[in-house]
């Protein structure tokens, strides 16, 4: 909420979902009559700014259907939504499905029914080459194997990648979203978007949603005008700058290994990757829920490039158990 | 200055102090997230202030106008779970230490401490502190503390930073033990 004292005025800081605001705007009632529909009866006080969530103020424009179900969820926090006219509702008929179950897998018996990637090990540290991240790319559903060759590296730019673990659908559509963002934001400033404003954005939008069941453990990685950057972002809120983050329940595996090999020098970019590759190898050996294949991804000052994908099976050979 | 997760040190060099104004630093420790988007909340409205009327705030005006904050969020659905300290040297009243919690209480206090470690180390202050303590005998009973916290405290708590705020500034404070780890 904003409040307008006397002589301060407040930027509402609460991100969440209710709350949200962008701008504290002091909007005359006469204007706020004009801009209002004709059928709306709610009287807004005079310093109320136009409270809408997150997802709703970016995606509003695109999709009228999609609007209809926004406005609908608003409906769920009546005293912050501007009264809804009736003759905005769902056509008749089945509700809409957006996938159509799996034919033949169970899901999980407890826990959502979508992929939760807290299986997964994801990592990334920072050397004086660039940054180096690698992934596995198991997805299961419970002991099932659900797949192995999911993407678990999401570009955002040209010069920034993001990491999933977590909620397979979290992940890719909040990142998507901040890719939007900070390519308008680079449209506006002509300048390219610094990977600490990226993982900014990131945990502000989904800080919104604290406590509501999102699940988002990413590792922001990019080189920007001040060099390499690497940030962990999570659903809980937590977003902070390191020089080397794993994630996922193989993380305690590859910090060993990662920890240890950093110790000596990881000075170039092909002694990063293959210590990127050993780490996230020893931590799909070790914990069920990794595996597949390994990728190993560098992003340097030209930008991120795709170093290697090795199934953990070949490793095995190379590497000699 | 270590970050944890679950049971592994995420990071061991974040900065946990926030800068309010020259002369002011608030410690914002608690639920991942809140104590990031509050500190920066009330780190921003502070320097509004000295935008909009040319003067900073002084330390006792930030801490109640912190306190408030807390305590109108309190009530709401979105509290803010973070436990707080707001040091600041007032150029007319000297230095001053506010202790604030999560239920939004304040107290104006010599020393204060939060966590697990104010377990051991409060004795500690209640013990060595006096009114007229010196900025050298300061930063030995913070050895203290830490020695003590070193030796008895279960969490291998690595590395840690402390800064010293006097009518020039804030300043780092180096000599300690444990000092801050490259991560």
């Amino acid at each position: 909420m904003a409040v307008a004292s006397s002589h301060l005025v407040y930027i509402t800081p609460r991100m969440r979902s209710r709350h949200f605001a962008l701008f504290l705007s002091v909007t005359p009632l006469t204007k706020m009559a004009a801009a209002r529909p004709p059928f709306c009866g709610r009287r807004l006080p005079l310093t109320r700014p136009r409270s809408k969530m997150a997802l709703a103020s970016v995606l509003r424009s695109e999709l009228p259907e999609f609007n209809k179900s926004l406005i609908k969820f608003n409906k769920i926090f009546p005293e912050d939504s501007e009264a809804i006219p009736e003759i905005v509702r769902d056509p008749p008929g089945p509700p809409r499905v957006l996938a159509a179950p799996p034919w033949g897998v169970e899901a999980a018996p407890e826990g959502p029914g979508f992929q939760m990637l807290h299986g997964t090990t994801t990592l990334a540290f920072k050397s004086p080459a660039g940054v180096t991240v690698a992934v596995d790319s198991r997805a299961t559903a419970g002991s099932y194997i659900a797949s192995q060759s999911v993407l678990k590296v999401l570009p955002i730019n040209a010069r920034i990648l993001g990491t999933m673990a977590g909620g397979a659908a979290d992940c890719s559509f909040w990142q998507r979203l901040v890719a939007r963002q900070c390519r308008v934001q680079e449209l506006r400033n002509k300048e390219p978007v610094s990977v600490a404003a990226a993982s900014k954005l990131l945990a502000n939008l989904v800080y919104q949603y604290k406590g509501m069941g999102l699940s988002l453990g990413t590792m922001v990685c990019g080189w920007d005008k001040r060099g390499p950057a690497l940030y962990y972002v999570d659903s809980e809120g937590q977003r902070v700058a390191g020089r080397a983050f794993a994630v996922g329940s193989g993380s305690s595996y590859a910090y060993g290994v990662l920890d240890r090999g950093l110790a000596g020098a990881a000075a170039t970019a092909e002694a990063a990757c293959a210590l990127a590759r050993r780490a996230i190898y020893q931590a799909a050996r070790r914990d069920a829920y990794s595996g597949g294949r390994v990728r190993v991804f560098h992003v340097g000052p030209q930008g991120w490039r795709e170093e290697s994908a090795d199934d953990v099976a070949a490793l095995q050979e190379r590497y000699g158990e | 200055m270590t970050v944890a997760l679950n049971v592994i040190f995420l990071c061991l060099d974040h900065d946990k102090m926030f800068k309010m104004s020259e002369k002011i630093l608030l410690l914002c420790v608690g639920e991942p997230g809140d104590t990031v988007q509050f500190a920066e909340y009330i780190q921003k409205n502070v320097q509004l202030y000295k935008m909009r009327n040319g003067y900073e705030l002084s330390p006792t005006a930030a801490a109640n106008f912190t306190r408030r904050n807390l305590a109108d969020y309190l009530r709401s659905r979105t509290p803010y779970h973070v436990n707080l300290l707001l040091a600041g040297y007032d150029d007319h009243e000297g230095p001053a230490l506010y202790y604030m919690d999560y239920l939004a209480a304040l107290a104006k206090a010599p020393f204060a401490a939060h966590g697990y470690g104010a377990f051991l180390t409060l004795s500690i202050l209640d013990r060595y502190y006096k009114p007229g303590i010196t900025r050298e005998e300061a930063v030995e009973l913070l050895k203290k503390c830490l020695e003590e916290l070193q030796k008895r405290f279960i969490l291998n708590l690595t590395s840690f930073n402390a800064r010293f705020i006097d009518k020039e500034g804030i300043h780092e404070v180096d000599n300690i033990p444990l000092t801050k780890v490259e991560s």
